[in-house]
């Protein structure tokens, strides 16, 4: 009895969180400073938000009219298309972490992407309808698609940027500045992976090629 | 369910496809082929077959071609400009893959003195049987009648548009229906040069719009005046070559073009000139009208194509001969590439310095100047299909397009035109349901909007009942759950049923 309750309360948890991420999108700054530090959101429905994000990707390109959406399937790899959402916020989230709390940034990192992911709200709130809405409309019209679809975007890292104010209570200037500087420091991070992922391979080909010598000579 | 079926159907054909392409891989790749929207090449059943090479030997001439420069069709017969032995061959077709020598034409009765020819370079003949000649260094265009009298000869022209310093080197001519000689001449850039029935010049017609890029601009502003002698100067372009189709409207062609100016879009190499000279030709396909859309440096092969000649056919479907490669580009009335085929090489069929191209029907010529041959095309059952289709559809039979694009699919499925083709037909035959599918499948963006707007309004049309019954339920559920709610309220707060509650 208890437990069943226990559970009721959770979800209901969940989904006041998860409600409280469409209060964050038309109220940013209050939201985001109650998303941390009344802790009115969870990292369950930061992780739904993002499902959410990426499932509107993947049925955008089979479900978007073929007149704003055209797919060349023999090069789309599912795998490499969701990590290709999933590996740049992974750094965003880290770049920016990793910067902040040298600069004396409030935030965790679990906060850090929690707040990005509800940033991310507008994104399937809006491209979802688009999905169906681009079925209906001939190219003409085609504008009214596009403006949705920017604004889906531009409302999403408008709502990143005041997230990641409130969360690690910044000014406007020091959030602006080190949004560019997390950007920086994710082509940094790149560039070190890539180098790490080079020199592994060269080293274990190195010890390979040893092997393969002796096998041969022995 | 039909949709399953379909489906299934595209994947049995795949697997169909999987199965077969090793197989058919090596056959015959490469001869024949188109782009799809993606610009991925999809090679396809050839469209013409060389049927036969025509050389001095089967032509049975006396003295081997040499360097010829120029062709013309006229009904069943075809003069070659034997230009570097300074006469003209006339041939006959009496069948369907032979050429019979008429008469070899290097002399002419009449006229000023100078009877014969010196590097004849084009020849075209009227419907009333007149010859006019390219004399090139003899710097005139000739006008004979058919027993080859001398009747006229324009000259290089005395105006003042002119510059004088230049010699007048005819090189490719075309007439009109009233006898007027357009003539594109070596070293003159302003256009093709419009003489009268009578002989007087009169004037320039479509010279290309001059084109720079910026940065030379900037860098000729930031020259000294030195330097900007020495630098190249913004010109139009020379033409290459002319064809007047059947509706008196010029194709023009050049080779002046570069890379950046092909991948931009802004160079023309084929044009379609009306009257007053500006270019009219439709350009409503996927690519540009450039040839190949790739050049990769292949096969000692660099650089874009380059169009040495066109040539109309009766429906309106154009060819380019393409000299770097040796191929044949057609493209339709739309300016969509049909098929390109043809390559550079010894084989029947594949050429090795292409400089002329024409028509007789449906069947094309190319004249090769180095290999001294007249290449015979004649269309294969898929090119007949396809020309027959488009035919039709230009004559409103659109249900019998539909059908013989059908047939086109069936002999190439990977045809992307026969889709389209399908839809187009389809549309006007209001089925727009039906079209919307072809034109989905092959990302027909401006046919599927059109067919859409029609499917959407008739929808719309259809179902306009359940719509605003919808539209009203929208509206008044929620007014109607509120109106509910208020009364409700006002009756639970009621101070008639409380009244007794704040007795106590």
């Amino acid at each position: 009895m208890i437990a069943a309750l226990k559970k009721k309360e959770t979800y209901n948890h969940y989904l006041s969180t998860l409600r409280f991420a469409l209060y964050c999108i038309t109220h940013p700054l209050d939201g985001f400073w109650d998303l941390t530090h009344e802790k009115r959101g969870s990292i369950a429905a930061a992780n739904t938000i993002l499902f959410l994000t990426i499932l509107a990707r993947i049925l955008s390109l089979q479900y978007t009219s073929f007149l704003f959406c055209k797919v060349y399937w023999p090069e789309i790899n599912i795998f490499l298309y969701i990590a290709s959402i999933i590996f740049p916020l992974a750094l965003w989230c880290v770049g920016n972490w990793g910067l902040t709390t040298l600069f004396e940034g409030k935030g965790k990192l679990s906060q850090i992407y929690m707040a990005t992911c509800y940033g991310m709200t507008p994104y399937p709130l809006i491209q979802f309808p688009l999905i169906i809405f681009s079925n209906m409309i001939t190219a003409d019209e085609g504008a009214f698609y596009i403006v949705f679809s920017v604004l889906s975007l531009v409302w999403a890292a408008v709502l990143i940027v005041s997230a990641m104010m409130e969360i690690h209570e910044y000014k406007i200037s020091k959030t602006i500045f080190f949004t560019i500087a997390t950007m920086f420091a994710m082509l940094v991070m790149i560039f070190i992976l890539l180098l790490f992922f080079s020199m592994i391979s060269q080293a274990a080909y190195y010890f390979i090629s040893i092997g393969r010598e002796l096998l041969f000579r022995v | 369910m039909k949709k399953i079926l379909t489906r299934l159907t595209a994947l049995a054909a795949c697997a169909l496809v999987a199965l077969c392409v090793p197989v058919t891989a090596y056959a015959e790749e490469g001869y024949t082929y188109n782009y799809d929207w993606w610009g991925d090449v999809q090679y396809s059943p050839d469209a013409y077959n060389a049927v036969e090479v025509f050389t001095s030997t089967e032509l049975k001439l006396d003295k081997k071609l040499n360097a010829p420069q120029g062709m013309y069709i006229h009904d069943k017969k075809v003069y070659v400009c034997d230009t570097g032995n300074n006469r003209i061959i006339e041939l006959e077709r009496n069948s369907a893959d032979s050429l019979e020598l008429i008469r070899v034409i290097d002399s002419f009765q009449g006229g000023t003195g100078n009877n014969t020819f010196n590097m004849p370079t084009d020849i075209a003949v009227a419907e009333d049987g007149y010859m006019y000649i390219a004399d090139q260094n003899n710097g005139r265009i000739l006008k004979l009648d058919m027993d080859l009298n001398y009747i006229m000869e324009f000259n290089k022209p005395t105006d003042s548009t002119f510059d004088q310093s230049l010699s007048f080197l005819p090189k490719k001519i075309t007439i009109d229906t009233a006898g007027r000689v357009y003539c594109i001449a070596v070293n003159v850039n302003q256009g093709l040069i419009k003489f009268e029935a009578d002989g007087t010049f009169s004037g320039y017609v479509g010279a290309t719009p001059v084109t720079y890029n910026w940065t030379d601009y900037i860098w000729k502003k930031l020259a000294t005046k030195a330097q900007r002698s020495q630098m190249e100067s913004f010109v139009p372009t020379e033409y290459d070559n002319l064809y007047m189709d059947h509706e008196g409207f010029t194709y023009v062609c050049t080779t002046n073009v570069s890379e950046e100016d092909l991948d931009a879009g802004t160079a023309n190499p084929i044009r379609r000139l009306n009257l007053m000279g500006s270019d009219i030709l439709v350009r409503n396909g996927n690519w540009y009208i450039i040839g190949d859309i790739y050049w990769g440096s292949g096969g000692g092969y660099e650089g874009p194509s380059l169009i040495t000649d066109i040539t109309a056919l009766e429906n309106d479907v154009y060819v380019g001969l393409d000299k770097v490669r040796g191929r044949l580009f057609a493209y339709d009335d739309q300016g969509r590439l049909l098929y390109a085929f043809g390559g550079s090489g010894n084989m029947d069929g594949y050429f090795k310095q292409p400089v002329a191209i024409d028509h007789m029907g449906n069947d094309l010529m190319v004249l090769d100047a180095q290999d001294c041959s007249i290449t015979l095309f004649t269309p294969t059952q898929f090119g007949e299909k396809i020309f027959e289709a488009i035919e039709q559809f230009q004559k409103g039979l659109y249900t019998e397009s539909g059908e013989s694009w059908q047939e086109v699919m069936n002999l190439n499925g990977n045809y992307d035109l026969a889709y389209t083709g399908i839809g187009r037909s389809l549309l006007r035959q209001k089925k727009y349901d039906e079209a919307l599918d072809y034109f989905k499948l092959k990302l027909d963006e401006d046919n599927y909007s059109k067919a859409f707007k029609q499917y959407r309004k008739e929808w719309v049309e259809d179902h306009i009942v359940v719509i605003s019954i919808a539209f009203l339920l929208i509206l008044c559920v929620p007014l109607g759950i509120g109106k509910v709610k208020k009364i409700k309220h006002e009756i639970d707060t009621a101070d008639i049923f409380q009244s007794d509650r704040y007795k106590k």
